[in-house]
């Protein structure tokens, strides 16, 4: 990040200020790594309730008589499935299948849609959308400057956020709804990128302390603590969730990313479907895989992954997993389809570490159900 | 648990203890409030031979590497493999249960170099000042 870079904050700013917020510089947002500490912050949201500042994110609104034609064309996934009070995980392909960002989606009404994008694509996408958007009757209007975003996590999620939304407990899980909160109109789906249960607020920057105080406040009962960042790198990859930038990008595609499930090519064209139709034909010659340490150390970003003792790519997002107690990463191997369990080897402080593939997620919730 | 006070330190924050020559090793409390929830501890093998300000360990947190420099020249006589097991004693303990190496020391007027706690806390004084780590 260039010192020239002028350093936004979010609405929460003065209260992680207050609770002591290790303050970094993320895509040039200044927001929390940490509060007390990572592994303290992950167990809070595996076993009872995590608050997360997550305002960098962007709210862009696709509305008009087709806007549900312009969100099927710029995304891989099924969007015309969405009926109003859900929402749903998207990729936006390029016209080569790589990815342009990747999405939730939720559909507010008939004609009127809400995409939350990342912090660091957000005037990518919006300018991706308009383009597409030409000559078509739906409007783009980016609005991710008037609010904030806060992320409640963990199984006591709904309990915590029910003491705000009274009706939270009863949203299914992708469930969207609108609500009012302190007199201004506000979202609310039960979406995150932990693994566990858990909602996401979208509120107008004026409450956005409010909700977020009155959360911690009345949630401290559930043991609910803030999180930083830090935490929710480490909840988010052992959960099998891409992080933008890292995981994911405008070169690599959403097959290649092992994220196939989101491509729906049954349902009509959209942007970068032929690409993406003629790599699923073809196969990919390189796949996101997971990697788990079989000795101790913690692997880390850009570490060399060797398969028979020959480099097959290198990890894009690694870490120490606190639920598994042992060293974790992904990374684009150039062996695509390797069986879970292959050992493979990396290499760390210059010294090969005995490794295998596993299937990701790395770890699943016993707290959320199966299908929910 | 040693007290800080009667401890020597480097710039780069780690402590050492010498008597009768042999130098307790460990890292300062601000230093484990920095790296943070520590999980992982690879401590050098004894027998080895470092120069002072040496990396000779390795101390990782959930995000990431800290090289530990040796305060003294000297052979590594022994390491704490309590923290291997539990390496949240770093965090815990920093100036007891969490130490990490013996070094003997084959220069000890080499102490003379280092600081005590007072130039010490000077010195996290200016760093934080200059907002360097």
């Amino acid at each position: 990040m260039s010192a020239s870079t002028t350093i936004r904050r979010t609405p929460l700013h003065e209260s992680h200020v207050q609770l002591h917020g290790k303050l970094v510089d993320f895509h040039g947002w200044e927001l929390p790594v940490q509060y007390e500490s990572i592994i303290k912050e992950h167990e809070a949201v595996r076993h009872r309730c995590g608050l997360f500042d997550v305002s960098h994110m962007g709210q862009v609104f696709v509305t008009g008589p087709q806007a549900l034609d312009l969100l099927q064309k710029v995304n891989a996934n099924d969007i015309a499935r969405l009926k109003p009070g859900k929402a749903i995980y998207s990729h936006m392909p390029n016209e080569a299948g790589g990815i342009v960002d990747d999405v939730i989606v939720s559909c507010l009404a008939e004609g009127r849609y809400l995409v939350v994008v990342n912090a660091a694509t957000r005037e990518k996408d919006a300018a991706w959308m308009r383009r597409w958007a030409a000559g078509l009757d739906a409007v783009v209007d980016d609005r991710s400057d008037a609010y904030g975003m806060i992320a409640v996590q963990g199984p006591k999620a709904a309990e915590v956020v029910a003491l705000l939304a009274p009706q939270a407990p009863a949203l299914p899980r992708f469930g969207a709804l609108e609500l009012e909160l302190f007199g201004q109109p506000s979202f609310l789906t039960r979406t995150g990128y932990t693994g566990e249960d858990g909602f996401e607020f979208i509120v107008p920057n004026e409450t956005a302390v409010r909700v977020w105080s009155d959360l911690l406040t009345m949630g401290r009962s559930f043991g609910t603590v803030p999180c930083g960042l830090g935490a929710r790198d480490v909840l988010r990859l052992e959960a099998g969730y891409l992080l933008y930038g890292q995981d994911a990008d405008d070169e690599h595609s959403t097959y290649e990313a092992n994220y196939g499930w989101v491509v729906k090519l049954d349902k009509g064209d959209f942007i970068g479907k032929p690409a993406l139709a003629a790599q699923k034909k073809a196969g990919v010659r390189r796949l996101l895989t997971g990697v788990r340490l079989l000795s101790r150390g913690v692997p880390r970003l850009g570490a060399a992954v060797l398969v028979e003792g020959r480099e097959a790519g290198q990890l894009c997002s690694a870490t120490f997993s606190p639920s598994l107690q042992a060293g974790i990463g992904v990374g684009y191997l150039d062996r695509p389809g390797l069986p879970a369990g292959t050992p493979v080897s990396v290499v760390l402080h210059g010294r090969e570490f005995p490794a295998e593939t596993v299937k990701v997620p790395f770890y699943l919730s016993p707290n959320l159900k199966k299908g929910a | 648990m040693l007290d800080p006070k009667a401890l020597k330190y480097q710039t780069s924050h780690e402590w050492v203890s010498l008597s009768d020559g042999v130098g307790v090793v460990g890292i300062s409390d601000h230093a484990q409030k920095e790296i943070t929830d520590v999980v992982f501890v690879e401590l050098p093998k004894v027998g080895r031979t470092v120069k002072a300000a040496e990396a000779c360990c390795v101390v990782e947190s959930v995000k990431a590497a800290f090289d530990i420099y040796s305060p003294l020249s000297g052979e590594i006589v022994a390491v704490n493999e309590a923290v291997v097991k539990d390496p949240a004693l770093v965090n815990r303990e920093p100036f007891g249960g969490g130490w990490l190496f013996k070094v003997k020391a084959s220069a000890p007027n080499e102490a003379a170099a280092l600081m005590d706690l007072k130039h010490y806390e000077e010195h996290l004084a200016s760093e934080a000042a200059h907002g360097s780590h």
